[in-house]
C-alpha cells in the first residue's frame, strides 16, 4: 500500500489507461469480426445495417467446413495425443537419465520454433512427392506432431521441475519397479501439467494453417485450410460467423483451463516473490 | 531394465526429430537442383537458383520480410511489456484472469481467424473506414488493405500474445526485494523501474525478440491475405513458386536463404545477449 500511495497521480492514471488501450487493441478485431458476422448483407462490413443469423447457418451446412472439421478432429486428436505421449516420455528421460546426443535431440525437436512453418511444410511436400508415400492423414499428423511438440515439452518440463522426487524414491524403496513408479506416482503427479500441455497442443494443432496448406490435399484439408480457400472464393461474412464460433469456443476453453488448472501455473507466470 | 526403459522413453522422440531433419535436408537438397518445368522431378545439381536471386522481386521480398520482422518485433515488444507487467503485478485475481484471457486468446485462434478479423477492421467497408465514413470524415475508403501498414498492424497483433507470455515469465521471476531496496534508498517508481525492473527482465526481452523475429519471418497467412500480393514476403513467394509454378527447387532455395538469414539474425542476437550479460555482470 505504501508503495502505491507514493506513486505520482499521473502514473496512477496513465498506467491503467495504457493497459486499457492495449487490451482494446488486442480485442478490437475479435469484437469487430464477431459483430460483422451478424450482417444480413453478403459483404464483410462494420457496422452492419441489418442483422441476421443466416451466415451461422451456412457455417454448419457448408460441406467443405464439415469435411474440414472432421479432418481437423482426426489430425488434432492424433497429433495432440502423440505429442503428449512422446513429449512426456522424453521429458522424463531428459530430466532423469543420461543418454548420448541429448542436446542435439532437444535442439532438433525445438527447431520448429524458429524454422518457418512454410519451410517444414515444403520439406514434407518434397519428401512426399519424391517417394511413393501417400499424401494422407499420416503425413499431416506427423507434421503437426513436429510443430506442437516443443510446447508440450515446455509444459511437461515445467511441471517436472515442481515434482517432489522424494515421493518416487519412497515408492521405489517400498519395492515398486521403475515402470510401476512411473505410472502410479510420476504420471498422476504430473497430470495437471500433462493436461495443460495436451490442451495447448490440441488448440495449436487445430488452428495450424501454413504447414497444413502445404501437406494437405483436397481429401485431408483441415478446417483452417478450408477457411482460407473459402475467402479466396467468397466475400460473404460466413467466415466471420465461423471466426465468432472459434473465438467463443477458444475463450471458453481457456477460461475453463484457467479456472480448473490455473493457467498462471501452467504458463509459469505466477508472481512467486 | 534401465536401458530398456530409456529406449522406450527416447525412441519416439528420435523418430520425430528424424522427420524434422529429413524434411530440412530435402529442402536443402532441392535448393541445388535444376527445375524441370511441368514436372515434379528435378534435374542435376546447380547453383543457378541462388545466383538468380539477385532479381529485384526476390530482393524486394527479403527486404520487406526483414523490415516487417524488425518493425513487428519493436512494436509488439513495446505493446506487450506493459501488458505482461500488469499481468504479473496486478493483485486482483479477477482482473488478472481477465488480462490473461484477453491477451492470450488471440494466440490460439490461429493465423486465419486473426487475419480475417483484421480484414473486417481494415477493409474498405471495415471498422476503420465504416466509422470514419459515419463520422463524415471521409468520403472514399482509405486504403489499408494491401498496404505495408495494414500487414504490419496485423502482424503486431499476432505477435503480442506470445511476447506477453514470455515477458510475464521473466517478470514473475524478478526478486521483488531488489525493487524494495531501490525504493527504500529513495528511488521513485519510475527510477526503480528503469534501473531495476527493466534490466532484470532483460533475459525475457531478448528471448521475446528472438521469438517475435522468427515468428514474423515465418508468417504467411497475414502477408498473403492482407498484403494480397502487393506486400511480397519470403513466405508468400515460396508458396507462389511452390504451388503456382510447381518450381520446388526455387521455392526450396528461397527457404534456405530465409533460414540462413533467420539463423544469422538470431546468432547476432545471441552475441549481443552475451555482450549484455558480460556488461551487466549477471
Amino acid at each position: 500500500m505504501k508503495i502505491r500511495s507514493s506513486m505520482p497521480l499521473a502514473l496512477r492514471v496513465a498506467g491503467p489507461l495504457l493497459i486499457a488501450i492495449l487490451l482494446a487493441f488486442v480485442l478490437l478485431p475479435v469484437v469487430v469480426v464477431t459483430i460483422a458476422a451478424f450482417n444480413e448483407k453478403a459483404i464483410l462490413a462494420f457496422p452492419p445495417e441489418s442483422y441476421s443469423l443466416k451466415w451461422f447457418a451456412r457455417v454448419f451446412s457448408y460441406p467443405d467446413f464439415q469435411e474440414g472439421f472432421r479432418s481437423s478432429m482426426i489430425v488434432t486428436g492424433w497429433s495432440s495425443f502423440l505429442a503428449l505421449v512422446i513429449g512426456t516420455c522424453l521429458s522424463i528421460a531428459v530430466k532423469r537419465l543420461e543418454f548420448k546426443g541429448k542436446q542435439l535431440l532437444l535442439a532438433i525437436l525445438h527447431s520448429p520454433l524458429v524454422v518457418p512453418h512454410f519451410t517444414l511444410g515444403l520439406g514434407l511436400l518434397i519428401l512426399v512427392s519424391q517417394t511413393s508415400v501417400q499424401r494422407g492423414f499420416g503425413i499431416v499428423i506427423l507434421c503437426h506432431v513436429m510443430l506442437v511438440l516443443p510446447f508440450v515439452l515446455r509444459s511437461v518440463y515445467v511441471s517436472m521441475e515442481n515434482l517432489d522426487q522424494r515421493l518416487e524414491q519412497a515408492a521405489a524403496s517400498l519395492g515398486a519397479s521403475p515402470v510401476k513408479v512411473l505410472f502410479t506416482i510420476t504420471v498422476p503427479l504430473l497430470a495437471p501439467g500433462l493436461f495443460g500441455g495436451w490442451l495447448f497442443a490440441a488448440i495449436m494443432s487445430f488452428s495450424e494453417f501454413t504447414a497444413s496448406l502445404f501437406v494437405t490435399t483436397q481429401d485431408t484439408q483441415t478446417l483452417p485450410v478450408a477457411m482460407y480457400n473459402y475467402v479466396r472464393e467468397f466475400a460473404d461474412p460466413t467466415l466471420a460467423a465461423l471466426s465468432a464460433v472459434y473465438i467463443a469456443v477458444t475463450a471458453a476453453l481457456l477460461a475453463f483451463a484457467n479456472y480448473f488448472l490455473g493457467l498462471g501455473k501452467v504458463l509459469n507466470i505466477e508472481d512467486g516473490h | 531394465m534401465r536401458s530398456d526403459l530409456r529406449a522406450w522413453l527416447v525412441s519416439p522422440a528420435v523418430i520425430v526429430a528424424m522427420g524434422i531433419a529429413v524434411s530440412l535436408a530435402a529442402v536443402f537438397q532441392f535448393s541445388f537442383r535444376t527445375f524441370v518445368p511441368g514436372s515434379l522431378d528435378v534435374g542435376g545439381l546447380t547453383f543457378a537458383n541462388f545466383t538468380g536471386m539477385g532479381k529485384s522481386i526476390y530482393l524486394d521480398a527479403f527486404a520487406n520480410t526483414l523490415l516487417l520482422s524488425v518493425e513487428t518485433t519493436v512494436f509488439s515488444l513495446l505493446a506487450a511489456y506493459p501488458l505482461a507487467y500488469a499481468l504479473v503485478r496486478v493483485k486482483n485475481r479477477a482482473l488478472k484472469s481477465f488480462i490473461l484471457i484477453v491477451s492470450i486468446t488471440p494466440l490460439f485462434l490461429g493465423e486465419i481467424v486473426r487475419t480475417y478479423s483484421w480484414i473486417a477492421v481494415l477493409g474498405s467497408n471495415g471498422f476503420i473506414n465504416g466509422t470514419l465514413r459515419k463520422l463524415g470524415l471521409i468520403e472514399w475508403p482509405f486504403e489499408l488493405m494491401f498496404t505495408h501498414l495494414g500487414v504490419l498492424v496485423a502482424l503486431v497483433h499476432v505477435t503480442i500474445p506470445v511476447v506477453v507470455l514470455m515477458l510475464a515469465t521473466a517478470i514473475s521471476h524478478i526478486d521483488r526485494d531488489y525493487e524494495k531496496a531501490a525504493q527504500s534508498l529513495g528511488a521513485g517508481p519510475v527510477r526503480t523501474f528503469v534501473t531495476v525492473t527493466l534490466p532484470l527482465s532483460m533475459p525475457g526481452i531478448l528471448a521475446s525478440i528472438t521469438t517475435a523475429f522468427a515468428w514474423t519471418f515465418s508468417a504467411f497467412a497475414t502477408p498473403q491475405m492482407i498484403g494480397g500480393g502487393r506486400v511480397p514476403t519470403v513466405s508468400t513467394l515460396v508458396y507462389q513458386l511452390g504451388f503456382s509454378s510447381m518450381n520446388f527447387p526455387l521455392a526450396a532455395s528461397l527457404s534456405v536463404m530465409g533460414l540462413m538469414l533467420t539463423v544469422a539474425a538470431l546468432f547476432a542476437l545471441g552475441l549481443l545477449t552475451k555482450r549484455l550479460k558480460a556488461f551487466g555482470g549477471h
